[in-house]
């Protein structure tokens, strides 16, 4: 299977879902068109585009070429950035960065615990310091006002 | 001719007010940094420092942003020269000579050329845009629905073609952001689109979020893995000035390239990329010595960085005159200055004269300070590239996500940068251009509005949009470059994406 075909099968079934989902909205009519109109029609341009992509895909790159040997590192950047998202307003906006960055430089990157530690307080307290204090965007606090 | 000048001291008068020049200075500063940095470019600079300009009033934002996006430019030839990693899709054809020069000895010359190259560039087309915003923002007041349709057609259009890859992938990239862009309460009808009872999304994805997921923490997801780093060359101060012998070889280059690039600018949807390819091709087809492109020709780096520092003001006429950005850098900018309570379009002259004309001040004042800052600090700037990527990326990631989360001070937009992430690691895998997305997440609002505008007004015939004339050419250009994509389909001929990605394989 080559790339072109997998990425035209996946655009065609965004397409399908993106029809699907519409049908809960008026689609109106030519002189009046409905809120369904326009996502309708970029449906149907989708999934022909997702079926021309298939269709011309045939001599491609094959997926199995495709080197994914960053996963690993891809994974855990994914991760921290998901208790980014998870923590900011739960934990608070010092505690939740202190974290992430701790965890990519000293987990993942194994860097040495001095210079982790140093640019984890750095980037944390001093972009909180910059942002919230100095520039007056609000950043969230969290329960121990971290 | 003298209303011009009258409002071009206007402009000064605002742009060289300390307070003003400041933030200038600062843009164009952050700007440099940010253009140096590897991978980050100048929509994820703009998107990550977009929430610094909160506090300020609409003239200082706005000068400061344009400040970080001509300083992103200048900065992405710094590594394209010197690591033949190009901070941007337009640096790629820099990367081609100017990295050979720099294997050659030659980095010095090659930076200096580059900087007076966009220098030129950036001061000649800034006046081609104070004569040229005007006349096209009185002529677009005769726009209608129909007309403002088949222009954001075209220029999705556009982009499509000026895609690396396949039209056919651009196209179905474009069609999938404005897919995204149909998420939110519809204008019309007062309908929650596919929201799915997240009221955050009320008003649409922001473009912040998916223009730092695609691009920034696609980058670092792709890159954090890398194994070995390429190779840093670093220039020494007194190396920097190109021979008498360069200084020749560039000159016509640098012209040839200004007058191209702002051309080619202007046309909404085109990406800087075309300007640089087109040039780097029209310079080998007039060189004496063709067989040196390549191997560090001085006229590989002319051309092409002088014709992407045009294109950059070129892409402002659309944005300034018409309120429709021709890329996605100028959507970013679009938002910003949405965000301080300014609608672009025809009526900003004659509305805000001060804010109009000082930004188009403080471009003329914003190439000084970049050649100052270029020449002397180049040392400087690739300091940077010694910071190791694994201590570099967590604080991009850092900035990322404060960028992101400060935009509406929300956590879905830090979910949806999340989700374009790995959006944008998965296409860039595929061999798929993400930028597309984020100009039709941009446009789609505006495209949907004049479709159904268009057909309410004509009593649903779509005959509206070939009736009208100013609708009609739009429309034909766009067949036309459909023609041309489908051209290799029919014949043997390779088209300019194929010989492009050839050049850049060998």
């Amino acid at each position: 299977m080559t790339v072109d075909r997998v990425a035209g099968m996946a655009l065609v079934l965004i397409g399908l879902a993106a029809m699907w989902e519409s049908r809960v909205f008026p689609l109106g009519s030519l002189h009046r068109p409905g809120p369904a109109y326009m996502p309708v029609l970029l449906a149907a341009l989708l999934i022909l585009f997702g079926s021309a992509v298939f269709a011309m895909g045939s001599r491609g790159r094959r997926l199995v070429e495709v080197g994914w040997w960053e996963w690993r590192h891809a994974v855990a950047i994914f991760g921290a950035c998901a208790f980014a998202a998870w923590g900011l307003e739960r934990l608070g906006y010092r505690v939740t960065v202190g974290v992430v960055t701790a965890v990519l430089l000293l987990v993942v990157e194994r860097k040495g615990w001095a210079l982790g530690l140093a640019l984890t307080v750095v980037l944390a307290w001093g972009s909180f310091f910059v942002f919230d204090t100095l520039l007056r965007v609000p950043l969230p606090r969290g329960p121990f006002g971290l | 001719m003298l209303e011009t000048f009258q409002n071009l001291a206007l402009g000064f008068s605002v742009a060289l007010a300390p307070g003003v020049l400041w933030y200038g200075f600062i843009g164009c500063l952050v700007g440099t940094l940010v253009g140096v940095l590897p991978g980050v470019g100048p929509l994820a600079g703009i998107s990550l420092l977009l929430p610094v300009t909160y506090g300020l009033d609409a003239t200082r934002a706005l000068v400061m942003l344009a400040g970080i996006y001509y300083g992103a430019m200048y900065g992405g030839s710094t590594t394209s020269i010197l690591m033949r990693i190009p901070g941007e899709a337009a640096s790629v054809m820099t990367c081609i000579d100017g990295y050979a020069m720099a294997r050659k000895g030659r980095a010095g010359p090659a930076l200096t050329i580059a900087a007076v190259g966009s220098y030129v560039a950036g001061t000649v087309s800034v006046l081609a845009l104070m004569f040229l915003a005007p006349p096209l923002a009185a002529f677009a007041l005769r726009f209608g629905p129909p007309e403002y349709f088949s222009l954001l057609l075209l220029g999705l259009l556009v982009l499509a073609y000026m895609n690396t890859g396949s039209m056919l992938k651009g196209l179905a990239m474009a069609g999938l952001g404005l897919l995204l862009g149909m998420i939110g309460i519809d204008q019309m009808s007062g309908y929650f689109r596919f929201a799915y009872g997240v009221t955050e999304l009320a008003d649409g994805i922001g473009v912040v979020p998916v223009a730092v997921g695609l691009f920034g923490l696609a980058e670092i997801l792709l890159t954090a893995g890398q194994a070995n780093p390429p190779a840093v060359i670093r220039p020494r101060l007194r190396d920097l000035l190109p021979s008498r012998r360069e200084w020749r070889e560039a000159h016509w280059p640098i012209w040839r390239g200004t007058a191209l690039g702002f051309l080619i600018g202007i046309i909404p949807g085109s990406a800087h990329v075309i300007s640089t390819f087109v040039s780097y091709a029209i310079e080998r087809k007039v060189s004496k010595r063709p067989e040196e492109f390549g191997q560090g020709a001085v006229a590989g780096v002319a051309g092409p960085e002088s014709a992407n520092n045009a294109a950059t003001s070129g892409a402002f006429v659309p944005m300034l005159a018409l309120g429709v950005p021709g890329v996605p850098v100028a959507a970013l900018l679009l938002a910003a200055m949405m965000v301080h309570g300014v609608t672009p379009g025809p009526l900003l002259i004659q509305q805000d004269p001060r804010l109009f004309w000082g930004f188009i001040a403080s471009m003329y004042v914003g190439n000084v300070i970049l050649l100052i800052l270029n020449l002397p600090l180049v040392g400087l700037f690739v300091n940077l590239l010694r910071v190791p990527y694994p201590v570099l990326y967590p604080i991009v990631l850092v900035c990322s996500i404060l960028g992101v989360y400060a935009v509406n001070s929300s956590v879905v937009d830090v979910w949806i940068m999340l989700a374009m992430g790995v959006l944008g690691y998965v296409l860039r895998k595929l061999d798929f251009e993400t930028a597309p997305i984020v100009l039709g997440l941009v446009l789609a609002p505006m495209m949907e509005l004049s479709l159904r505008q268009s057909l309410a007004m004509s009593g649903g015939s779509y005959a509206v949009f070939v009736t009208r004339p100013i609708s009609v050419v739009l429309l034909a250009v766009g067949l036309a470059l459909v023609v041309l994509a489908l051209r290799p389909l029919l014949s043997r001929t390779l088209d300019w994406r194929s010989r492009l990605e050839e050049g850049v394989r060998s």
